[in-house]
């Protein structure tokens, strides 16, 4: 499904941030895991990724290091910081709000896409 | 080739094309190429064979100008850190210093050997100034010291540098040997035909000795044009420099003009000659070069200028009114034109189609000759009056030496926006007349003191 651009920017960090909760990643096993706990629906540029990641790095939410792959090739590793733990708690709750909110408004309101025709 | 290597070869392109974009460092760029190593094993492991997992590797990775774009976004100072000589990592960096250490080390030697006439009484400056002795060798003081920076930077063979000797010879023999009244106009038209002299023997070491190759020329066309603004930019530093030295040493009560004067003034301009070649020389692969967006910004005014300038003529009918300086004047736009046309063309995309700029240029070249043209034939008119001095004869050479240079130039244009020569004729065309220039520079150097005294 396409999602909206505006959307999809403002659940990324919150998105990358999560996934590192699980343990240390990089670029390439992030994107892989957004793509696994979303069922395959959630697509990113995987290009767009880095940029984030280095963003949330410069605000101190995340730690990045080089590391070796499997194989021996260089890797930049990023983990959470504990500001970034901290951030990503404060996002949950707004995201839970907003989801609480949503759910509230989707049953009062019909789903054209789910009436049978 | 295997299909391992293959492989490498496609990434190493693609890093490459990556790497140019100046947002994106080359780090960055390692961790995207990790991310497509990765992307490329994972769908080869689905089946896929090693073009379509490299080509749908890349295609997910985004398009190149929205993920620097996004790069620019985070890292907006990378945008203007390279305007800082930052050399790159590595063996690079090493040759950078190497050449930084050159031209520095090279800069002060200039500046020395400018000052060391005087530990033999030939003063610069102020009361018993031997003025005429710096007039003519104010080239031969500095000049070597840049051909010697291009010949170590070329690595020229030993024949080369005594090729490169040769035209600083005769110009010291030149200079020194031939007759000279102390303020006679040949002294005058040898300082300035000389310096000019040199500077295309300097090409000689620029290009490594191969000056006949048609790029080599426009290379060093473009590095003149580069290593001007460089030169003004610091002139203009230079003279900031200056004027508050003056202006703090005045506040307690000190005169440090005669040291300005002396020391600061001519040494200053005799070193930044070397490091203004070598700022154009570490920054060309860096920013774009400045003079093309001069020509551009100064092509259509100049035109509009020119185009005025004969419509008055014809409304008003006033002859243009011809003694030297307006000749000399008349070479100078005439110069002025030919750089407008020459750095254009230097910048331009030789396959790219006849566009408004061409159009523009053309009129710009038509409308300096038309006004040329007119002040040549109010001077033929009027020749009875005027004798053959060396200044007019100097000016006038010039003249047409540039009338033909340009003439030839609007009907290869012309002929180019009829589509009916390829562009490089016209590069082609400026590059072979370069060393007609050099030849009439050595003519009045060398031969109008001897005819004319």
């Amino acid at each position: 499904m396409d999602i909206d651009k505006d959307l999809v920017a403002a659940s990324a960090t919150p998105l990358v941030l999560a996934i590192l909760t699980e343990g240390d990643s990089y670029g390439y096993a992030i994107i892989k895991r957004v793509g696994e706990v979303s069922g395959g629906e959630l697509q990113w540029t995987d290009g767009m990724v880095y940029p984030l990641l280095h963003r949330l790095e410069r605000r101190g939410l995340v730690d990045a290091v080089w590391g070796r792959s499997e194989t021996g090739r260089r890797r930049k590793y990023y983990r959470l910081t504990r500001a970034g733990a901290e951030h990503l708690t404060g996002q949950r709750r707004q995201w839970q709000l907003v989801d609480k909110a949503m759910r509230g408004v989707w049953l009062t309101v019909a789903d054209p896409a789910s009436q049978p025709g | 080739m295997t299909k391992e290597g293959l492989l490498e070869e496609r990434i190493e392109e693609w890093r490459q094309y990556f790497r140019r974009r100046q947002t994106v460092s080359s780090v960055d760029v390692e961790e995207l190429e990790d991310h497509l190593r990765s992307q490329v094993e994972a769908l080869r492991e689905a089946g896929l064979d090693e073009d379509e997992a490299f080509l749908v590797a890349v295609k997910r990775l985004g398009d190149l100008d929205s993920v620097s774009r996004e790069f620019a976004r985070e890292y907006s100072e990378r945008l203007w850190k390279q305007l800082v000589v930052s050399p790159g990592a590595g063996a690079s960096s090493r040759s950078a210093q190497r050449d930084t250490a050159l031209a520095v080390g090279l800069a002060i030697a200039a500046a020395v050997a400018l000052k060391i006439p005087e530990l033999f009484g030939l003063r610069m400056h102020g009361t018993g100034a031997n003025e005429s002795f710096y007039l003519r060798n104010i080239g031969l003081l500095v000049l070597p010291f840049l051909a010697v920076f291009f010949a170590l930077k070329r690595d020229l063979n030993r024949i080369g540098w005594c090729w490169l000797a040769v035209p600083f010879v005769a110009a010291a023999s030149i200079a020194n040997l031939l007759p000279f009244e102390p303020s006679g106009h040949t002294l005058v038209l040898t300082a300035i035909h000389l310096p000019v002299a040199l500077w295309l023997a300097i090409g000689f070491a620029y290009a490594g000795g191969r000056w006949r190759g048609h790029e080599e020329r426009m290379n060093f066309v473009r590095f003149s044009g580069e290593w001007f603004i460089y030169y003004t930019l610091i002139a203009l530093g230079g003279g900031i420099l200056i004027a508050f030295t003056v202006f703090i040493f005045h506040a307690i009560g000190l005169n440090a003009e005669p040291l300005v004067e002396r020391w600061v003034g001519p040494c200053g301009a005799a070193g930044a000659v070397l490091i203004a070649a070598w700022l154009v020389e570490s920054k060309q692969s860096v920013i774009e070069s400045m003079a093309p967006v001069l020509t551009l910004l100064f092509t259509p005014l100049f035109a509009v200028l020119l185009l005025i300038f004969v419509a008055t003529m014809i409304w008003t009918g006033n002859a243009i009114d011809v003694g030297r300086e307006v000749l000399i004047g008349f070479d100078l736009l005439l110069v002025l034109v030919l750089g407008l046309l020459l750095y254009a063309i230097s910048a331009r995309d030789p396959q790219a189609p006849p566009g408004k700029f061409d159009v523009l240029r053309l009129l710009l070249v038509v409308c300096a000759l038309l006004v040329d043209a007119l002040a040549l034939w109010a001077m033929v008119a009027r020749t009875s009056e005027f004798g053959v001095s060396p200044n007019k004869t100097a000016a006038l050479g010039l003249n047409l030496l540039l009338l033909v240079n340009l003439g030839w130039s609007a009907v290869l244009y012309a002929r180019f926006l009829a589509k009916r020569v390829p562009f490089a004729r016209l590069e082609r065309w400026q590059t072979a007349y370069l060393p007609a220039y050099a030849v009439w520079a050595w003519i009045v150097a060398a031969l109008f003191p001897i005819v004319f005294n």
